[in-house]
C-alpha cells in the first residue's frame, strides 16, 4: 500500500469529520465529528511515522490519543452539564457568545 | 583671611534652618507663639553673623565659598554658595536687621491672630529672610534668579496672608503676576546672557568686564531684557502698578517686604551687575530716565492717597525711583547707599504706621487726627522716619538723597535730574500732609467709615495709645539707628567717585524745606485750602487719584489681550481639538456597534469562520508568485 492510499483516508475521514461538525445540531454529535477529524490526524502522523521509518510520529499518535481522550470526557462533561442547566444540548440554542 | 563666607553662610542658613523646622514639624507651626519664638531667635542668629561677616570682610577683597551643583560635560554650568564682600554683607546686615526687628514687632502686631495662622505667618517670614539672604549672597545669577522668584513667592504669600479677604487675596495675585511679567524678561536675559559669554558667574563676568572681552559687547538687548526684572522688582514704571495693592498684607510684611528689603533686590542686582551695565551706556541712560520719571510720577500719586499705607507705598515707588536713576547716571553706589538708608528709614515709617493702624484701627489718615499728644512715641519716631525720607540734615536720608542728586547731574541727565528736585519737593509735601493730618487736629469724623483693616476694629482715634513694648522698642531701635546714620554721615563724609557742584546740598535742602512750608502752609495754618489747590488742579488731581488711569489700562489689556487670547484658545481646544477626539471616538463607537453583529454566539459559524480562513490561507500560499 502506498503512503498515497493512506493519506487519501485521512483526507477523507477529515473531511467526514469537518462536515459533522458543520452541519449537526447536536453537540454530541459535534464531538463526534471533532474525533473523526483527530484520528484522521493521527492516520496521518502513523501513516507519516512508516514512509519514514522514524518511530517519534507513532509516539506522538499516543500523545494525541490519550490527549484526545481527556478532551472528549471534558467536552462531554460540559455537554451533560449545560443539558442540565438549559434543558437543551442543540448547538444552535447556546448562543451565550452573541455579541 | 577671616571667614567672612562661614559668617555669611551661617547667616544665611539660620533662617532656613528656622523654615523647615516650622514646615515640617507641623505641631510646633500651629503652636502659635513658640513658633514665632524659634523664628526670631534663629533670625537674631542670623543678624549675629551678618554683622559678623561684615566685619571680617577686607576691603576689595570677595570670600566665595562655592559647591558645583550642575555638573555638564566641560565642568560645571553653574554652583551655588555665597559671595561675601563689603557690599553683599551690609546689604545682609540690612535684610537681617529688619527682618528680625520685623518678626520682633509681629509678635505685638499679630497679637490677636490665632496660633495656626501666626506660625504659619513666621514661617513665610524665615522662608522669606533665607531667601533674601541667598539673593543677597549669590555669586551667580542662577541662584540669583531662584532666590528672587523665591522672594516673589514669599511676597506673594505674605500679601495673602489674611487670604479670606477678597482685596488681599487679589492683591496677592496682581503682585505676583506683575513681578512674574518682568521676570520672563530676566530669564531671557540671563540665558541670552550666558549664550554669549558661557557663564553665570559674577566673578568670571567681572574679569571678563575688566580684560575688555569681545563677549560683553553689544550686550544692549541682554541687559535691556535683564533690567526689566529689575523694573518689576523695584516697581519702576509700567510695573509699579502691583506695589500700592500690595498693601493689603499685614504692615509689617510691608515694611520689610515692600519697603526695605525685597522691592530693592532689582536696585541690588543692577548694583551688582553694574559692570555689565557700563558696557551697555544706552541701557543705563533708559533706566535713569524711567527711574526719574517714576520718583516723580509715583511723588504726584502720594500726594492724593487717603491711605497712610498707600502714601507710604508710593513713597517707596518713588524712592526707588531715585535708586535707579542713580544707577542710571552711571554712579551705582550712591543708589546703593540710598537704598541701605531708605531700608531704615522706610521700615520705620512703615512700623510707625502700623502702631497707628493698630491703635485707630483704620489706614485712612482723615479718620487718625491729633494722635501727637495720645501717641508720643510714636509720634516722635515717624517724625525721625519722615525726616529722614524728607531729606533734612542730620537725618539718615539726606546724605543719600543728595548723594543721588549729585550722581544724577554729575551723570549729565539734566531732565532726570530736574524731575527728582521736583520729587523730593513733593517727598517733603506729602510726607507732612500726612504728618499733619494724622498727628495733628482732629479726625474728620466724616471719613472714619473707611474699612478697618485687620482684627482691631474695635479702637479709634480718640482712645488710641501707643502700642505695647515688642512694638515702641523696635520703633526706637530704628528711629536711633536712622539718627545714628545721618550723624555718623555728618561727621565722616564718605568721600563720592564723582564731583558735585557745591549748590547741590543747599538745593536739596531747599525744596524739602519749601515742601515741608507748602504742607505748612496748607494742613496746619490752612493759609491756602487743600480743597481750592485740589480744585486748581483738578485735572492732576484726579488723574493721580484715579493713578493716571494705567491700572485701568493694564486691566482694559488683560481683559482684552489675555482673556480674548485666552477665549480664542479655550475655542480652540473645545472645537477643534476636542471635536477631533470626538469624531474618533464616535466613528470607533459606531463602527464597533456595527462589528458586533457579526458575532452570532453560534459556536459552527465560528468554525466557518476559522476554515476559510485556513483556505484563504492555503490559497495566499500556493498562488503562483
Amino acid at each position: 500500500m502506498t503512503l498515497q492510499a493512506y493519506l487519501t483516508l485521512a483526507a477523507m475521514l477529515f473531511c467526514i469529520g469537518f462536515f459533522g461538525v458543520m452541519t449537526r445540531r447536536n453537540t454530541i454529535g459535534i464531538l463526534l465529528g471533532i474525533e473523526l477529524m483527530l484520528n484522521a490526524v493521527n492516520i496521518n502522523l502513523v501513516a507519516f511515522a512508516r514512509y519514514h521509518g522514524d518511530v517519534s510520529g507513532m509516539v506522538f499518535t499516543v500523545f494525541t490519543i490519550c490527549i484526545t481522550v481527556a478532551e472528549v470526557a471534558l467536552g462531554l462533561a460540559l455537554v451533560i452539564l449545560i443539558y442540565r442547566i438549559r434543558r437543551t444540548a442543540v448547538a444552535d440554542h447556546l448562543d451565550l457568545l452573541k455579541g | 583671611m577671616a571667614a567672612t563666607g562661614d559668617y555669611a553662610l551661617w547667616a544665611w542658613l539660620a533662617p532656613g534652618v528656622s523654615f523647615l523646622l516650622l514646615s515640617l514639624v507641623v505641631p510646633l507651626r500651629r503652636s502659635g507663639r513658640p513658633a514665632a519664638w524659634l523664628s526670631i531667635v534663629l533670625s537674631a542668629g542670623a543678624l549675629a553673623g551678618a554683622v559678623l561677616a561684615w566685619r571680617a570682610t577686607v576691603p576689595d577683597m570677595a570670600r566665595r565659598i562655592l559647591w558645583e551643583w550642575i555638573p555638564v560635560e566641560d565642568g560645571v554650568l553653574t554652583s551655588v554658595g555665597v559671595l561675601a564682600d563689603a557690599d553683599s554683607t551690609l546689604m545682609l546686615i540690612l535684610v537681617a536687621l529688619v527682618s528680625f526687628l520685623v518678626q520682633v514687632y509681629s509678635l505685638g502686631y499679630l497679637a490677636d491672630e490665632p496660633p495656626p495662622s501666626l506660625g504659619r505667618y513666621y514661617a513665610y517670614q524665615s522662608l522669606f529672610a533665607f531667601s533674601m539672604m541667598g539673593l543677597v549672597l549669590a555669586p551667580n545669577f542662577v541662584q540669583l534668579f531662584i532666590c528672587w522668584e523665591l522672594v516673589g513667592l514669599c511676597s506673594y504669600l505674605l500679601i495673602g496672608y489674611w487670604y479670606q479677604r477678597p482685596e488681599a487675596a487679589r492683591a496677592a495675585v496682581k503682585a505676583f503676576w506683575v513681578t512674574k511679567a518682568g521676570d520672563v524678561g530676566f530669564l531671557i536675559g540671563i540665558v541670552m546672557l550666558w549664550s554669549r559669554t558661557g557663564t553665570f558667574d559674577f566673578s568670571e563676568l567681572f574679569e571678563m568686564a575688566q580684560g575688555g572681552s569681545d563677549a560683553l559687547t553689544g550686550l544692549g538687548l541682554v541687559m535691556a531684557f535683564i533690567y526689566l526684572g529689575a523694573a518689576g522688582k523695584s516697581a519702576q514704571f509700567p510695573f509699579h502698578i502691583w506695589l500700592p495693592d500690595a498693601m493689603e498684607g499685614p504692615t509689617p510684611v510691608s515694611a520689610l517686604i515692600h519697603a526695605a528689603t525685597m522691592v530693592t533686590a532689582g536696585v541690588y542686582m543692577l548694583f551688582r551687575a553694574s559692570f555689565l551695565f557700563e558696557q551697555t551706556p544706552e541701557v543705563l541712560h533708559a533706566v535713569g530716565w524711567i527711574g526719574a520719571f517714576t520718583a516723580l510720577f509715583a511723588a504726584t500719586m502720594a500726594c492724593v492717597q487717603a491711605d497712610i499705607k498707600r502714601v507710604l507705598a508710593y513713597s517707596t515707588v518713588s524712592q526707588l525711583g531715585y535708586m535707579m536713576a542713580a544707577i542710571g547716571a552711571g554712579f551705582a553706589s550712591a543708589g546703593f547707599l540710598h537704598l541701605l538708608t531708605h531700608g531704615v528709614f522706610k521700615a520705620l515709617l512703615f512700623l510707625g504706621a502700623g502702631a497707628i493702624i493698630h491703635a485707630v484701627g483704620s489706614n485712612d489718615i482723615f479718620a487718625m487726627g491729633g494722635l501727637a499728644r495720645r501717641m508720643p512715641q510714636t509720634f516722635v519716631v515717624f517724625l525721625i522716619g519722615t525726616l529722614s525720607l524728607t531729606g533734612i540734615p542730620f537725618f539718615a536720608g539726606f546724605f543719600s538723597k543728595e548723594e543721588i542728586l549729585g550722581a544724577t547731574w554729575a551723570g549729565g541727565l539734566t531732565m532726570p535730574f530736574a524731575m527728582l528736585v521736583l520729587a523730593a519737593f513733593l517727598t517733603a509735601f506729602y510726607m507732612f500732609r500726612v504728618v499733619f493730618i494724622a498727628f495733628f487736629g482732629a479726625p474728620v469724623a466724616a471719613a472714619a467709615g473707611a474699612p478697618a483693616h485687620g482684627a482691631h476694629g474695635a479702637h479709634d482715634a480718640a482712645h488710641a495709645h501707643d502700642a505695647p513694648a515688642t512694638m515702641t522698642v523696635v520703633l526706637w531701635v530704628l528711629g536711633l539707628l536712622a539718627l545714628a546714620i545721618g550723624i555718623g554721615f555728618a561727621r565722616s563724609y564718605p568721600e563720592s567717585e564723582f564731583v558735585a557742584p557745591g549748590w547741590i546740598t543747599p538745593l536739596a535742602i531747599g525744596v524739602a524745606v519749601g515742601g515741608i512750608a507748602l504742607a505748612t502752609a496748607v494742613y496746619p495754618l490752612r493759609w491756602i485750602s487743600p480743597e481750592r489747590l485740589a480744585r486748581r488742579l483738578s485735572v492732576l488731581g484726579e488723574a493721580a487719584h484715579e493713578r493716571f488711569w494705567l491700572d485701568d489700562f493694564f486691566a482694559l489689556v488683560y481683559r482684552i489681550g489675555i482673556l480674548g487670547l485666552s477665549r480664542i484658545v479655550g475655542w480652540i481646544d473645545r472645537y477643534i481639538v476636542d471635536g477631533i477626539l470626538n469624531v474618533l471616538s464616535a466613528w470607533t463607537l459606531t463602527a464597533g456597534d456595527r462589528l458586533r453583529r457579526i458575532q452570532s454566539g453560534q459556536a459552527q459559524d465560528y468554525i466557518y469562520g476559522v476554515a476559510l480562513g485556513v483556505l484563504l490561507l492555503m490559497v495566499w500560499m500556493r498562488w503562483p508568485r
